[in-house]
């Protein structure tokens, strides 16, 4: 059980001048559940290495507790990891699978059974320990993987997409299951996706990484309510928010045909820095009658969810779209014209050259 | 087709039962082909010493003359038996050490000019092995190596690791690096990933080329003849090559035949063990 640190992280690869991660700078409390969130693409992949021991820091140092482990193996670096792809040893059985880093350490068999089983029992894996690998479905190997990892009772466990192989529904169940197992041992976790989903509602905290540089690190409530940039605002959130480039018009900001009602700070802004960008998330959009404020926009698609309904609009000026919840008893049908409200209180603004955000 | 005939639908019938039996027939054509030689051979080796230019399928008075006659004193071909064993087993082992660390690098190292290494020693594999005769045979000479076993064995080497390292660095290309790395999280040594993960997991690449570099080493001739012209350091292709028959004109066929099936024989056996090792989809169900 540990901290962990980055400290100005970097890596570049072999014959590419973009740096891979960019001075990354993330701290990480004992115990904590930290998911590092982006883009294919983003780095978040290679960070989680670097930690590893996996892949070489070029500058800057990464700390597990107080050790600087920046040029340690991977073996010296007390972490366990499950892979994407699982990596199980495909000539051992799951009881040797899991009990292998115990084996290399030289722990008295006993003992390595008797942690074993203990870990099968907690994953529900008890009768498939003489099991080959291929002998067991995508969400045992899974759990295998995991097994692995909390045998070791690491310091640190590192997790690289560990989801992105099972079904939806499985997905959704083991999503739980690792949260929860994670708080009961109370180990420091770094767990790398793709899915923002997956990323609110496992994380204590959450990092966005954007072309190797992290753009906001912050709890899922924070980094959906107050995203530090316009590419966090569009790529948290399900559906994404919807941004709008605006220009000024007298004291408001001109949204489609509406005006809506904005601080200095965002009409500085406006004026001289270059243009905003205005973020609205589809549930602070709404559908109104024609005799209130909102913009006119026509429906181009209807999204049934059940529950809800999303309407994708398009706006009549620029090509600029919107999407609004809707309920599902009272929605628009296709085609149809519609007038859409906007909270005032729920608008996030954005530099549009930046993209950094300014407050309303 | 509601209009089709009883003919027609039989006739598609007929068409689609010939397709069934038409690879089969193929694979059959080829088996009898590549078999029928390999067949004479045995039927000659046990026909009477007196009926060997026989053409009937079968010997009339089955004998074992023709053996007895191989393991005759005089031909020493115990001995040579013993010594294609030796520089097989040894060409074979070498190989495996040598093709397994060269092909583990060129699957796993990233360096400069990689493609061009493997390209090269492929290209190696292409010179003629009768063009290195002469000079083999000028070096061997000036150091002494004339009738020994390591004048046959390192040639067979050069010879046999070209095909062994592309072979080995195909098969470890194909198994993926998160094993390696999943053992050094778990605490292995690069040299340990390497002892405990892959080489249980290489083990059918391994045996297929070891199959490959003994029946090369076992079968090789040119070299063995001309590095050795002492009766007990040559191998059975050229101690077979060296019996005589009765008289100058007399072709000790039956003879030779008898030697041939002995000598192929351990290869069979190879064979069979060592398939039994080569489990395909061994490295199945590890990852996803």
């Amino acid at each position: 059980m540990a901290t962990i640190t980055y400290d100005r992280a970097t890596r570049v690869y072999p014959g590419s001048e973009h740096p891979a991660v960019d001075g990354l700078d993330l701290h990480i409390a004992d115990g904590e559940f930290l998911v590092l969130v982006g883009p294919s693409g983003c780095g978040k992949s290679t960070s989680l290495r670097m930690l590893a021991g996996l892949e070489e820091v070029d500058s800057g140092a990464i700390r597990i507790g107080e050790h600087d482990v920046t040029g340690l193996s991977p073996k010296d670096r007390d972490i366990a990891m499950v892979f994407q792809n699982y990596a199980l040893y495909p000539h051992m059985s799951v009881a040797d699978n899991m009990g292998f880093a115990l084996r290399i350490a030289k722990t008295p068999k006993p003992e390595i059974e008797q942690r074993v089983r203990e870990a099968a029992k907690l994953l529900d894996l008890e009768q498939y320990l003489d099991r080959k690998p291929r002998a067991l479905s995508g969400g045992q190997r899974q759990r295998v993987a995991m097994g692995r990892a909390i045998v070791r009772e690491p310091r640190v466990f590192l997790m690289d997409e560990p989801l992105s192989n099972l079904d939806a529904k499985l997905r959704v169940s083991t999503r739980s299951q690792i949260a929860g197992l994670q708080r009961r041992l109370g180990v420091s976790t770094v767990y790398v996706t793709h899915d923002q989903v997956e990323a609110m509602t496992m994380g204590d905290r959450v990092a966005v990484l954007h072309d190797g540089v992290l753009q906001q690190c912050a709890s899922p409530r924070e980094l959906y309510e107050r995203p530090a940039n316009a590419f966090v605002a569009g790529f948290i959130g399900s559906p994404p928010m919807n941004l709008l480039d605006c220009g000024l018009d007298g004291e408001t900001v001109r949204a489609g045909d509406t005006a809506l009602p904005v601080s200095s700070a965002v009409r500085d802004e406006a004026a001289h820095g270059g243009g905003v960008t205005i973020g609205i998330r589809p549930e602070d959009v709404r559908v109104v009658g024609s005799a209130e404020e909102g913009m006119s926009a026509t429906v181009d698609l209807v999204e049934e969810l059940g529950s809800d309904v999303y309407l994708h609009c398009s706006l009549p000026d620029e090509g600029q779209g919107v999407v609004a919840r809707a309920e599902p008893r009272s929605a628009p049908a296709l085609g149809e014209s519609v007038r859409l409200g906007i909270r005032p209180e729920a608008v996030h603004a954005f530099s549009a050259v930046t993209g950094e955000r300014i407050a309303v | 087709m509601t209009t089709a005939t009883g003919d027609e639908r039989r006739t598609t019938r007929r068409r689609f039962e010939a397709k069934k039996w038409l690879p089969i027939l193929g694979v059959a054509g080829i088996v009898l082909y590549c078999l029928a030689p390999f067949y004479w051979m045995v039927v000659t080796a046990f026909r009477r010493p007196a009926d060997q230019y026989d053409l009937s399928p079968l010997p009339r008075t089955w004998s074992v003359e023709n053996f007895r006659a191989v393991f005759e004193p005089g031909t020493g071909f115990g001995r040579a038996l013993l010594n294609s064993l030796i520089v097989a087993s040894t060409t074979t082992i070498l190989t495996l050490v040598i093709g397994t660390s060269t092909a583990y690098a060129l699957a796993r190292l990233a360096f400069r000019g990689k493609n061009l290494v493997l390209s090269l020693i492929i290209a190696t594999s292409m010179f003629p092995g009768i063009s290195l005769i002469v000079p083999l045979l000028r070096l061997f000479t000036d150091i002494g190596w004339i009738n020994t076993y390591q004048a046959m064995i390192l040639p067979s080497l050069s010879f046999a690791l070209p095909l062994a390292v592309w072979n080995l660095t195909m098969f470890f290309r194909q198994m993926p690096q998160e094993l390696e790395q999943a053992a050094m999280v778990d605490g292995c040594t690069p040299g340990q990933a390497f002892r405990r993960i892959i080489v249980p997991l290489a083990a059918p690449g391994m045996f297929t080329t070891a199959i490959l570099t003994f029946i090369l080493a076992w079968n090789e001739f040119i070299i063995a003849l001309s590095m050795v012209n002492e009766q007990n350091m040559q191998t059975v292709t050229v101690a077979i090559s060296k019996f005589t028959g009765a008289t100058q004109y007399d072709q000790p066929f039956g003879t030779q035949m008898a030697a041939g099936v002995i000598v192929t024989i351990p290869l069979v056996i190879g064979v069979l063990i060592f398939q039994r090792r080569i489990i395909a989809g061994l490295t199945s169900g590890g990852l996803k």
